[in-house]
């Protein structure tokens, strides 16, 4: 069992780290709306999908609709897709989540699901399920060889550029004063709002901000996975299990149990592959037997 | 809401006196009887699929809509319970196995997973609730696709329909039809029977006000467990029935899609209606038939159905005509002055 190669070891480390940063990103997006909307964002996974399509839509097919000098390179889509779907996020946010802020938290769930559905189904029906190819940037082609492994330019950047914007995100809402509001918010909108803050505007924003943290999220594994509409999907499965392992409480939560159950999932895969698909739920499963309100989580 | 239960024995015997969605079950037996009689009419394989997934809504409204829990997860009790009915009858049917047993297993196994998800589910509540059946379920897929006996992708096809009671050769399909008939007609009547009991008033009870509940000594987690367990018990009944009935158990029963359909069909009929989950399953199979060719326009028109039933329609189709009944009706109770005039009521979604 232990006759494992360091290369092999170290390789299926980093699969995991990446896939730990994908965790992080997605569920600490589902905590903030979560935070302020009390809505779970079952369309998470979908808006996460629409912006990698964005990218591969923008490099493969509006050059061939507009023109070749339209092609929108990897590190204009990384701005523009979060941007677009944050602002789509905002439109049905405006029209649809908000008549729901009154009822049971039930239905921001079903509607939110409903979305997803939509969406999946809409890319389905025009793209089909097999993935699509989406080249990693010039820049970030290649990559070093750190004598016990090989570490490709463009992975370890997903690594780096997650990690800063989760601390950024972190730093955000737990040291600023913008922050401080938003946690004031998620405490107690009424009063907050008879200071004279315009609640209405910050749940607006905020959900585009967790979108966009998706669509970040999606632009950056357009390269990674192939591009297709379940990617979202399968994706999400796995951020729900985070969730309550980490617990809604905090984006610190969310950070740290992506990015453990990340790397938890690529030792799995080293030392027994037939479980890595499993072994996040099993963790859940454990976490729920022995600390029901996750491992970061305040019991309310 | 918890008057029209139990009549007294006085009025026992009118037909008034019984129970409005029994009193419905009743009428709508006549025409159902007749089905095997006029196919070109109504094709009966798929209406014993509609009565099989009428009764999965079924079981999923007991806990959804009366007891106020959102899984996401029981596509693992309809799918396994399917499994392990079609997996008997296939090996062991030859070898003299009765069909009761296979389907007594199927609803033991369902049974058995509701009470793993269940026991852990219930320690979160409301979306974490739902997140927890979600991923537990993923569980029960991945087993699915892993495990050499299910048949992996192909799931198992040609289950063996068997002898009821060892003579009624159930591979006539009018045979099984009644079959199916009778289990659902029992299921639905058990149902009714589990929500005006005092155990179904106490599952009311903790999902309108769980704090209340407790102080009045309840053990909500308790009710809670036996609630899912039930509703899973039901779910596997109707995955045994459908294995049973397509004579194929497949992959696509215990995935995430199942799940989310027999919401839909919940949803649509009206959540914690008599009647609305097996209205609703009527409709989206009736969809599904007609629009399978399309491919993803079908996922499109589900999301659709949810978007529009949750911002428009919240009390589903048989909840909203409920609505608009007693709204008449207490037009009428005003225009008269006569408080008596007694309004059946189901009501109870939200």
């Amino acid at each position: 069992m232990f006759d494992i190669s360091m290369n092999a070891l170290m390789a299926q480390l980093l699969v995991g780290l990446i896939n730990g940063c994908f965790y992080a990103l997605l569920s600490m997006g589902l905590a903030i709306i979560f935070g302020l909307l009390n809505i779970i964002n079952f369309a998470h996974g979908a808006q996460f999908m629409v912006a990698a399509f964005l990218a591969w839509m923008g490099f493969a097919q509006l050059p061939l609709l507009l023109g070749p000098e339209f092609k929108i390179n990897f590190w204009l889509a990384l701005i523009l897709a979060p941007l677009i779907v944050g602002g789509l996020g905002i439109v049905l946010e405006k029209t649809l989540l908000k008549r729901l802020y009154h009822l049971d938290h039930l239905y921001g769930l079903l509607l939110t699901f409903g979305i997803a559905l939509m969406l999946e189904g809409a890319f389905r029906h025009f793209y089909g399920i097999s993935g699509l190819n989406y080249d990693p940037p010039e820049l970030l082609r290649g990559g070093i060889d750190l004598d016990f492994m090989f570490l490709p330019t463009y992975r370890a950047f997903v690594v780096v550029f997650s990690l800063i914007i989760c601390a950024v995100t972190w730093y955000l809402f737990e040291r600023t004063k913008l922050g401080a509001l938003l946690r004031a918010g998620t405490e107690n909108a009424k009063l907050l709002q008879a200071f004279g803050v315009n609640i209405p505007l910050m749940i607006t924003l905020t959900y585009g901000f967790g979108v966009a943290l998706a669509g970040v999220a999606g632009v950056m594994a357009a390269p990674i996975m192939q591009v297709n509409p379940l990617m979202g999907a399968n994706l999400l499965n796995i951020v729900f299990a985070v969730v309550v392992i980490g617990g809604l409480g905090s984006i610190l939560g969310a950070i740290f149990t992506g990015l453990a159950l990340g790397l938890v999932e690529g030792l799995t895969k080293v030392f027994y592959p037939e479980a890595a698909t499993v072994v996040v739920f099993v963790v859940m499963a454990l976490v729920l037997l022995t600390r029901p309100a996750g491992m970061f989580g305040k019991e309310k | 809401m918890t008057r029209a239960s139990v009549p007294t024995a006085a009025q026992a015997f009118s037909f008034t006196s019984i129970p409005m969605p029994v009193r419905i079950l009743l009428v709508l037996l006549v025409p159902a009887m007749l089905v095997p009689f006029f196919p070109e009419i109504a094709y009966p394989v798929f209406i014993m699929k509609v009565l099989c997934f009428g009764l999965f809504a079924l079981a999923f409204n007991l806990l959804i809509g009366f007891t106020g829990l959102v899984s996401f997860g029981h596509a693992a009790f309809f799918g396994w319970a399917g499994y392990t009915t079609g997996g008997l009858m296939i090996h062991y049917a030859p070898k003299g196995l009765p069909v009761e047993i296979a389907i007594l297993a199927g609803v033991l196994v369902a049974t058995a997973i509701g009470y793993v998800i269940g026991a852990l589910a219930i320690r979160r509540t409301g979306v974490y609730f739902s997140m927890v059946t979600l991923a537990l379920s993923q569980i029960a897929y991945f087993f699915a696709v892993q495990a050499p006996w299910t048949g992996g992708e192909d799931g198992m096809q040609g289950v063996p329909r068997g002898h009821l009671l060892g003579f009624i050769d159930l591979s006539s399909d009018t045979a099984m039809y009644y079959f199916v008939l009778a289990v659902f007609v029992l299921g639905f009547l058990a149902i009714h029977r589990i929500i005006h009991s005092p155990f179904g008033q106490a599952l009311k009870a903790l999902r309108d006000n769980p704090a209340r509940a407790i102080s009045l000594g309840y053990d909500i987690d308790r009710c809670k467990l036996y609630a899912f367990m039930l509703s899973a018990a039901l779910a596997g009944v109707a995955g045994s029935m459908k294995a049973l009935v397509l004579q194929l158990a497949a992959l696509n029963d215990v995935m995430l899609s199942t799940s989310t359909e027999v919401l839909l069909m919940t949803l649509l009929g009206g959540l914690g209606t008599g009647w609305g989950p097996v209205v609703g399953a009527a409709l989206v199979l009736t969809l599904q038939n007609y629009l399978a060719a399309l491919g993803g326009v079908v996922t499109i028109i589900i999301g659709f159905t949810f978007v529009v039933c949750v911002s428009f329609f919240r009390l589903g189709i048989i909840g909203e005509l409920q609505a608009a009944l007693q709204r008449r009706e207490s037009k009428k109770q005003h225009a008269h002055s006569s408080p008596l005039v007694e309004t059946h009521s189901e009501t109870s979604g939200r």
